[in-house]
């Protein structure tokens, strides 16, 4: 299992808000593919996925807050 | 780094936000270094991914008769207005080549919009926790505790979006006073702000081409780096 976070995006940036899922759980991502968007007050963030595999929990829903370094969701890796 | 730099004149904001997705896709495939859209929109109003549609305080079908079209799109940020009279900057660039951090790059763009008014005599302020350009009333015997989002004037906004730690979307700086009502339309960023203009400090009309050449030398000069050819 990959866990996906929500790395350091930059100083005085704290937590971001979780604006938009390109993909849900049960769903298969390949590496790199845009995964979450995430947004500060005058920004917004893709994530990529950091590798090809099926979202098995996403932990975080549209419009929730989330600070750097917690988990966003969890990737089952494709073997 | 070099960019190619885009000098599109009066267009309709669809027509530039099809041309950043063209000009990202070609800096993430490695095609382009970097490029820099500059220009002027017709009216319209766009809301940026969080935005409340709350602050768009004209109904829809009045809009359409006037005809500003309304877009929800995929930059940070409220509402905001575009017309004819503000100056568009919209940098892609790949932050990987300066530094990979958001806060960085917005405290750049409010360095090149600063460094812009500068050169006309105006001085532009950063206010703490509310990204934008913002002047000072003129009351000088006004103490820094009295000075808030009230009693300062935002004259550029600042919105964008990152993908791939490549930028597109940007910065609208208010140069000329005949459109400024327009932002009637809307309540800027989700705010009660009042919105200035470039001409309503200088008392004098301001020329276009001139803020496009101090803008592009502005850019280059804060992000270090080179105009490649216009188009």
């Amino acid at each position: 299992m990959t866990n996906v976070v929500l790395p350091e995006l930059g100083e005085n940036i704290q937590k971001a808000i979780v604006s938009y899922w390109y993909l849900q759980e049960g769903e298969t991502a390949q590496e790199k593919d845009d995964l979450v968007e995430i947004a500060t007050d005058k920004a917004t963030f893709n994530l990529p996925s950091p590798c090809a595999g099926i979202i098995r929990e996403i932990f975080f829903r549209e419009g929730d807050s989330v600070n750097i370094g917690e988990t966003l969701a969890v990737i089952e890796e494709k073997k | 780094m070099e960019f190619s730099l885009y000098d599109l004149g009066l267009v309709d904001y669809k027509y530039s936000w099809q041309l950043q997705h063209d000009l990202f896709n070609k800096v993430k495939d490695g095609s382009l270094q970097g490029a820099l859209v500059i220009c002027q929109h017709n009216p319209v109003i766009t809301l940026g991914r969080l935005a409340d549609k709350n602050n768009i305080l004209v109904k829809d079908n009045e809009l359409s008769k006037m005809g500003v079209p309304v877009y929800q799109i995929e930059r940070g940020g409220d509402v905001t207005y575009h017309g004819p009279g503000q100056i568009i900057a919209y940098p892609i660039f790949n932050l990987q080549c300066f530094k990979k951090d958001i806060h960085c790059y917005l405290r750049k763009l409010e360095d090149v919009i600063i460094g812009m008014l500068y050169e006309f005599g105006v001085a532009g302020s950063r206010y703490k926790g509310y990204t934008g350009v913002w002047i000072k009333p003129f009351a000088t015997e006004l103490s820094e505790q009295g000075i808030n989002e009230h009693s300062l004037s935002k004259i550029a906004s600042i919105g964008i979006a990152i993908k791939n730690w490549i930028t597109f979307h940007g910065l609208s700086i208010n140069i000329k006073k005949f459109d400024l009502a327009r932002y009637s339309f809307i309540r800027p960023c989700g705010m009660n702000i009042k919105i200035t203009c470039l001409e309503n400090i200088t008392k004098q009309d301001v020329e276009m081409d001139l803020i496009k050449k101090i803008l592009v030398r502005k850019f280059k000069r804060i992000f270090n780096i080179k105009a490649l050819c216009s188009n």
